[in-house]
């Protein structure tokens, strides 16, 4: 299944989502943040999408953007690429860990480096910096540590 | 007065004369045990310098202590990220005198690749005092022996009258830094008592 005939049938499933399709090698589905949880309940349980094996911030200028991959190990598809956009102010997805449980500490990682953060997450915090570490140092806007050493 | 002359008859076969220094480095550079210990993929070139196709056990190093309190080599055998600073730096700390550090590979030496990045350190050396540098990406295990053989021979040119260890009057413990907000800190010189 090409992923333009999963976008038509999606499109055709939900039409007031304003699902967009975004034309390239890997083709993706764009999702406004409040549709997502309900789109992925949705592949998740009629499509056979059960494994979602990767979560993805970047950064872009004017926004960020959340990339999720889908993979279906029933029917052995994928991948279909979802992607979310949000605001450079506050940055924030809902959270799928409901529907995934393994996007947990995806998601977790997407926080502490990138700076989104995904309201229902059941533990969202730092999973690859230390507590107290002050800011995201994936965000290119991230000004670099300041360490000190014994030796220099 | 001749070596001859010092030993009693009976003992002239058995027994040598010879500088205390001597005595004293050949038998620890002869048993230099490193420590079981490795941070990243260097560690996978230092596992076969100990098993048998390139036999460490050669040079009287066959044991990786598991235990810090029993080694007297770290080689510290790849990236070290902030997050594992604290903790190596507590294992030099922990690790009784004489004590020698091996940098192995180009991470260790300056951060290597990652020396930019904002999670790894740029060097041992920022940490703790590195006696060997051992380049390569990874080094191959022949680079690692040659690495070790120069250790030796740093060992053998050291003094007993003038090595660190024996004075009371240095304070040879290294800071162990911690976790700022900003990345690592120093920790604050407030010892109570």
């Amino acid at each position: 299944m090409t992923p333009k005939e999963t976008f038509d049938r999606l499109a055709e499933k939900f039409p007031n989502f304003e699902l967009a399709y975004l034309e390239g090698k890997d083709a993706a589905i764009l999702v406004k943040g409040e549709n997502l949880v309900e789109l992925a309940q949705y592949l998740r349980d009629e499509e056979g999408y059960d494994y979602c094996s990767a979560i993805t911030g970047v950064d872009y200028p004017d926004r960020f953007e959340v990339v999720y991959h889908l993979y279906s190990m029933k029917k052995e598809g994928g991948p279909v690429i979802l992607k979310v956009h949000t605001a450079r102010e506050d940055p924030e997805v809902p959270s799928i860990v409901s529907i995934w449980p393994g996007a947990d500490w995806q998601e977790r990682e997407v926080w502490d480096l990138m700076g989104i953060r995904f309201p229902g997450h059941p533990n969202l915090k730092r999973v690859l910096m230390w507590e107290g570490f002050e800011g995201h140092p994936l965000r290119k806007d991230f000004p670099g540590t300041e360490d000190e050493y014994a030796f220099s | 007065m001749t070596e001859e002359d010092l030993a009693p008859p009976e003992l002239k076969r058995n027994v040598l004369i010879a500088p205390i220094d001597w005595i004293y480095n050949l038998g620890r550079a002869a048993s230099v045990w490193p420590m079981m210990f490795g941070l990243a993929c260097c560690a996978f070139e230092m596992i076969p310098t100990l098993a048998s196709r390139y036999d460490l056990a050669r040079f009287g190093m066959e044991f990786m202590r598991a235990s810090p309190r029993q080694a007297e080599l770290m080689i510290v055998a790849g990236t070290i990220t902030k997050k594992m600073a604290p903790q190596v730096v507590r294992l030099y700390d922990q690790m009784p005198e004489p004590k020698y550090v091996l940098a192995m590979g180009a991470c260790a030496i300056s951060g290597g690749p990652f020396k930019d990045g904002y999670n790894v350190v740029p060097g041992a050396d920022r940490l703790i005092p590195v006696n060997v540098y051992v380049p390569g990406c990874p080094p191959r295990p022949e680079s690692l022996l040659d690495g070790i053989l120069k250790l030796h021979k740093q060992i053998r040119g050291e003094h007993i009258r003038t090595s660190p260890w024996y004075r009371k009057d240095v304070d040879r413990e290294v800071p162990v830094p911690e976790y700022g907000p900003r990345g690592l800190v120093l920790p604050k010189e407030e010892k109570s008592e």
